[in-house]
């Protein structure tokens, strides 16, 4: 499913040093619970995206396990904290072993 | 066919085994969730906060939203899942506040707990009730 999930992430284009702000992120995966099942009553297998982590400079803002129960695109948003201009990095894990990663550049002024 | 009193009987007693056979594995599934994630720690009421939609018309996409100032990691179960697991949270260096918010899929109505793991490896805890109108698990 490498070419259907396309991530979307918001983070702000600048911000103050040692002041949180929100990053949202978003990324079209259908999400397999493993729970379904086809027209023929097999269980379809699971398929999701299992992990999350957003690093900022090499280290890292936070990590997210997911799992059966999340939603279809899995979304998320939370608050980071920053002290210098840099890079953020995004990476989702796919079941099938799929690594989709996106990264933002933030001006600390 | 005709359906005879004792078919009738033996039906019944399917139905029966059927809905009460599940009940203990699924408490033993939901406890393993959460030790794995306590690893022993002392729970607390209290430290976390949990924010769900008391209604929520859709089971596939029930927003939720957690927050524990200090924690190191935030948890969260689903009673009435087949899966008990929802999401885990684990917060580095950078994070700004110790919260985050996603999109979760409940199965029914049902509680939703939440735990916050706190750096000396004690536990907060917290239960909201969630009413869903539409299941979320393609039942």
């Amino acid at each position: 499913m490498a070419e259907d999930s396309k991530p979307r992430v918001r983070v702000p284009r600048s911000a103050t040093a040692g002041e949180a702000f929100e990053v949202k992120t978003l990324i079209s995966h259908k999400m397999e619970s493993g729970q379904r099942k086809d027209a023929d009553g097999n269980n379809i297998p699971r398929s999701i995206i299992n992990h999350f982590s957003c690093d900022f400079n090499g280290e890292n803002v936070m990590q997210v396990t997911l799992h059966g129960a999340i939603s279809t695109n899995p979304y998320f948003q939370f608050e980071a904290v920053i002290q210098e201009s840099g890079t953020f990095t995004f990476t989702w894990n796919d079941d099938n072993g799929s690594v989709y990663t996106d990264s933002k550049d933030i001006t600390v002024g | 066919m005709q359906l005879t009193r004792r078919d009738t009987l033996i039906m019944g007693a399917g139905v029966a085994a059927v809905t009460l056979l599940p009940l203990p594995s699924l408490a033993g599934a939901w406890e393993d969730a959460i030790a794995a994630f306590t690893e022993g720690g002392e729970i607390m009421d209290g430290g976390i906060e949990l924010t769900a939609p008391e209604i929520a018309e859709n089971g596939n996409t029930v927003p939720i939203s957690v927050s524990a100032p200090g924690a190191v990691a935030i948890a969260v179960f689903a009673e009435g899942n087949p899966n008990p697991d929802v999401v885990e949270f684990q917060f580095g260096p950078l994070a700004g506040a110790q919260s985050g918010s996603t999109r979760c899929r409940l199965a029914g109505t049902q509680n939703l707990h939440a735990y916050a793991k706190m750096p000396d490896g004690s536990i907060g805890h917290t239960v909201v009730s969630v009413k869903v109108t539409i299941g979320g698990c393609g039942g």
